[in-house]
């Protein structure tokens, strides 16, 4: 019996969470699923079918490979898996092929490499302090943010039904915030790079791994009050960390560079001509303008300041992805917004250098970075937000302060995710029960956090 | 924490645990001609609508008993009608008279399954919640815990349409625990007019207030309360037989439907002795109908007699629970045309025992939910069984650490060993002889399952799987029905006097 109580892991808490979290995930498997669906399938087949000086150029499917090579490896890698599942689906010109064992396959596979996700957020709970703590289980800051992590409704939603690999791509980007905290940098330093060569996404929040790393690491001292030591600057330090971003660039995207296919590859990494807004818009500042412009020009038709005929045709409510001029206000360019972004995120980089409050302040930084981004940023994609509720979810364990603001982020960020479950209303159901629990879960950890930080003094 | 918080948690994770499982395919999904329960529930709000009351139990040409006659008493009729109404406000076609046959549609699923969600949202676990809430001795996670554990419990959510009687059952149940008798034999008696198999439990409740009763004193308050009982159940009857009172016909018809002696011992493949039975020695077909009725008959209430007698003489709430199970469990495994599902009547009141003596409840459990298996399989229901299973037991190991819990003392055997040992003063293994058990009995079910699910039958024996679960279901009950048994019978007050000592 004693063997059979430490195999099922009776008393540990986490082993729970995340067995039981996966077990949700198994019965999400007959749940609609988007494109995004076809997309990897898609990306399968290119990758097992056809050479590597193909990949970024096939267009059979209007689904065409536009992330870093290093996740054409991984599709490469599952595609090998995905031959003893059907072999059908790995078939370039097979066009949205879904049997029962391909869904089978794909959504075992995002299940799957959840694996790292959940290791990241064992590291994570061990950068936590936990000493001021009451008995109580649900009490522990570990178990609170790993109830938040684990059991993100809105990766849930994303990754499980949506379809998305983000699990494991969280899970590298919450893995070197993790060694950072540890003062393992070339390691976290390492591991964002690998993470950026996954999904490039993630170069919303490289700014500040980029002045993090540069201020608190390659500085190795500080003065007395707190500012830079300019003498304590360490070539080795920078150098050796140029050199771990150089040889992972280099093995990434060193093949194609080979190929004299880096345009090409870079045209597919960055589709400026996507226009603005995705198809759905995310909840960012543009979409706000876009609105302001709509109604303003519905005004000016209205009293007649505008000609009708000078109204381009293509409407942006239409839902469809494309560049579109503005009616009213001055039209937005990809310079323009990515001026915006660093007036954006330029009060937390400067806080970053030039008052360093170790790991915690590269955290909010990090967090900064990733909402200001998503408000600003070039077609950004709802799911952004995830980016920053995420990380937020560790500071929010931390402060009182910081768990208030989680609780308004969260709430809002997964409300806001609704729209990606296009389906039957049978889906929405479980999407306002699944909401109002996750609601419920940061109300209540809100509530302890409270309760627990109202005797600790303010700041720290 | 505060208690209320963490409850609701669990409810939702309940809630969205039925709403995923509800997003798979419904039994008789797209097999025509007679598909399955789900077309049988859409048909009687067909009938019930589109019908006088008259008629429905009746065959007709409009109202062919053939197909999925109604056989349950008039409170599922009624529900049914209530369905129809909300059905013919969002699309007639779905109970057109006739022409609505078969219909299946998405539109149409997700009606039925918000009908299933919301009755028992409304029933089956504000009872539940209530119930873990009003358990006494209990730390208040504890109680959190136990409401989970019940509301994972795999069969009740795997098996599609709502559990109306259940949870009218589980009303009854607290109303009599705390001691709110008429209101609990109110809901037990609308239970029964909802499914008749809830009869199941009526035996234990029958006696238990009897009991209280007699303890009262025939002649002062205890035959008032014997009175108010009486009187209520036979309003509550009357109430929803009205209509079928008019004509003896009607109810002579009526009862006919719900209990249908012509059907033989057993249907299908269940896990109860007579079916096992028949595995070495084909009773079915030598015992002419009225022998087996007589044999079923007998056999059930000489199994349940001992429980009941005592629950008359020792009326205790925890002795009621215990006899509700052993009750059902003989009723189970020794009745007339017993259904798989029914044993979904044995685990409701195992689940109500589950905090005290969370080992043997949680093996029972996933014993029960494997003896549906080939009706799951049937259902394409292979991952959410596994799924869910997993899920409450890894909840059950979690919240009661089971695993610590198989000593005597624990599983309630002390005073029945004991006795034993006054005559066997070698008999100390108990609790390891049990543990050795669970294993083999959860070792077989896997190994079952997986051959189930993975190999062909030969073709000789095409229902080899099938029937060696049965067995291997039956052989468990068994060694259940045994053990409730045993802690009945040696719950003394002797040893509740001990506790009250230590």
């Amino acid at each position: 019996m004693a063997a059979l109580t430490i195999a099922t892991g009776t008393g540990n808490w986490f082993s729970a969470l995340a067995l039981g979290v996966t077990l949700l995930k198994c019965l999400l498997i007959p749940t609609y699923h988007s494109t995004d669906f076809e997309v990897h399938r898609n990306w399968l087949a290119i990758t097992h079918s056809l050479p590597i000086s193909q990949w970024y150029y096939e267009a059979t499917s209007e689904w065409t490979l536009d992330y870093p090579p290093f996740f054409a490896w991984f599709e490469y890698i599952l595609s090998h898996v995905a031959k003893y599942f059907d072999q059908e689906m790995l078939n370039v010109h097979n066009l949205n092929y879904s049997s029962s064992r391909t869904l089978l396959f794909q959504r075992f596979s995002v299940i799957f490499m959840d694996v790292l996700f959940v290791y990241a957020v064992r590291e994570c709970c061990k950068c936590i302090d936990g000493k001021k703590v009451g008995k109580e289980l649900t009490e522990k800051p570990k178990f609170i943010l790993s109830v938040l992590l684990l059991w993100n409704f809105g990766l849930l939603i994303v990754d499980h039904i949506h379809f998305q690999y983000n699990g494991f791509l969280f899970g590298l980007m919450l893995l070197s915030i993790a060694r950072l905290f540890q003062k393992r940098h070339m390691e976290g330093a390492f591991l964002f790079a690998v993470l950026l060569h996954f999904k490039h996404i993630y170069l919303y929040v490289a700014p500040a791994y980029g002045v993090y790393l540069l201020r608190s690491y390659c500085f190795t001292a500080n003065k007395p009050d707190g500012s830079i030591r300019w003498k304590s600057f360490s070539f080795v330090r920078v150098i050796s960390l140029g050199l771990v971003v150089f040889l992972v660039s280099a093995l990434s995207l060193g093949p194609f560079l080979a190929l004299n296919q880096l345009p090409q590859v870079f045209s597919r990494l960055f589709p400026f001509k996507r226009g603005l807004c995705h198809a759905y818009w995310a909840p960012n500042f543009w979409a706000l303008y876009n609105a302001l412009d709509k109604v303003l020009s519905v005004i000016g038709l209205k009293l007649k300041f505008l000609d009708p005929n000078n109204i381009p045709k293509a409407s942006m409510t239409s839902g469809l992805v494309q560049q579109f001029q503005h009616t009213v206000l001055p039209s937005v360019t990809p310079l323009a917004t990515l001026i915006c972004t660093l007036i954006a995120i330029l009060p937390s980089i400067f806080c970053l250098w030039f008052k360093p409050q170790g790991p915690r302040g590269f955290l909010r930084c990090l967090t900064l970075c990733a909402l200001s981004s998503f408000m600003f940023g070039w077609h950004v994609h709802e799911k952004a937000i995830l980016l920053a509720i995420l990380p937020m979810s560790l500071l929010s364990v931390g402060k009182a302060g910081d768990a208030s603001i989680f609780l308004i982020l969260t709430t809002t960020g997964h409300y806001s995710l609704f729209p990606l479950l296009f389906t039957a209303p049978e889906k929405k159901n479980l999407f306002l029960i699944g909401w109002k629990l996750s609601t419920c879960l940061a109300w209540g950890l809100w509530k302890s956090a409270v309760n627990l930080y109202s005797l600790s003094p303010p700041g720290r | 924490m505060e208690k209320w918080y963490l409850m609701t948690v669990v409810v939702l994770i309940g809630l969205t645990v039925r709403w995923t499982v509800s997003l798979n395919s419904y039994s008789g999904a797209g097999k025509p001609p007679m598909f399955g329960d789900y077309e049988a529930q859409r048909h009687w709000q067909e009938i019930t609508f589109n019908l006088p009351v008259k008629q429905w139990y009746f065959n007709s040409s409009d109202n062919n008993l053939q197909y999925w006659g109604l056989d349950y008493p008039p409170l599922t009729a009624y529900h049914s009608l209530l369905c129809a109404y909300v059905a013919k406000f969002i699309n007639p076609d779905w109970i057109a008279l006739h022409t609505s046959r078969g219909y299946e549609s998405q539109a149409h699923k997700l009606f039925m399954r918000t009908t299933v969600l919301i009755a028992d949202l409304l029933i089956y676990i504000p009872a539940v919640v209530l119930y873990c809430c009003c358990l006494k001795e209990i730390s208040t996670k504890k109680k959190i815990a136990n409401a989970l554990c019940i509301l994972l419990y795999p069969g009740l959510i795997l098996i599609d349409y709502g559990h109306f009687h259940l949870g009218f059952a589980l009303w009854g149940v607290l109303g009599i625990s705390c001691d709110c008798d008429l209101l609990g034999s109110l809901a037990f008696c609308l239970a029964i007019n909802y499914k008749q198999m809830e009869l199941y439990h009526a035996l234990p409740f029958f006696c238990f207030l009897l009991g209280k009763c007699f303890k009262k004193g025939l002649k002062g308050k205890g035959f008032v309360l014997l009175v108010k009982l009486a009187c209520i159940v036979v309003a509550s009857f009357v109430l929803c037989w009205l209509p079928f009172f008019t004509e003896r016909e009607q109810t002579l018809q009526v009862l006919r439907r719900l209990f249908p002696v012509d059907r033989g011992l057993f249907e299908d493949k269940v896990a109860n002795i007579w079916c096992s039975f028949n595995v070495f020695l084909k009773i079915k077909d030598i015992l002419p109908r009225h022998i087996q009725l007589i044999m079923s008959f007998c056999s059930t209430f000489l199994s349940l007699l001992p429980a009941c007698i005592k629950l008359i003489l020792q009326p205790s709430s925890k002795g009621f629970k215990f006899t509700l199970v052993s009750c059902a469990l003989s009723f189970f495994l020794f009745s007339f045309q017993v259904h798989e599902k029914s044993i979904l009547l044995v685990s409701l009141p195992v689940c109500l025992v589950l905090s005290e003596i969370p080992f043997m409840s949680t093996w029972f459990l996933l014993v029960s939910t494997f003896s549906m298996l080939p009706l799951l399989l049937k259902d394409e229901l292979l991952m959410p069984s596994v799924v869910t299973t997993m899920a409450f037991f890894i909840a059950c190991v979690t919240s009661f650490s089971i695993f610590e819990k198989t000593s005597e003392e624990e599983l309630q055997l002390k005073s029945f060993s004991i006795s034993v040992r006054k005559y066997l003063p070698c008999f100390t293994f108990l609790s390891r002889i049990i543990q050795y058990l669970f294993l083999i009995s959860v070792i077989t079910m896997v190994l079952l399952t997986l051959m189930t699910v993975t190999l062909d039958p030969p073709q000789k024996l095409p229902d080899l799987f099938s029937v060696l679960v049965c067995f291997v279901s039956c052989l468990n009950f068994l060694f259940f029905l045994v053990y409730f048994n045993i802690i009945i019978m040696w719950d003394s007050k002797s040893g509740r006097n001990q506790k009250k000592i230590s």
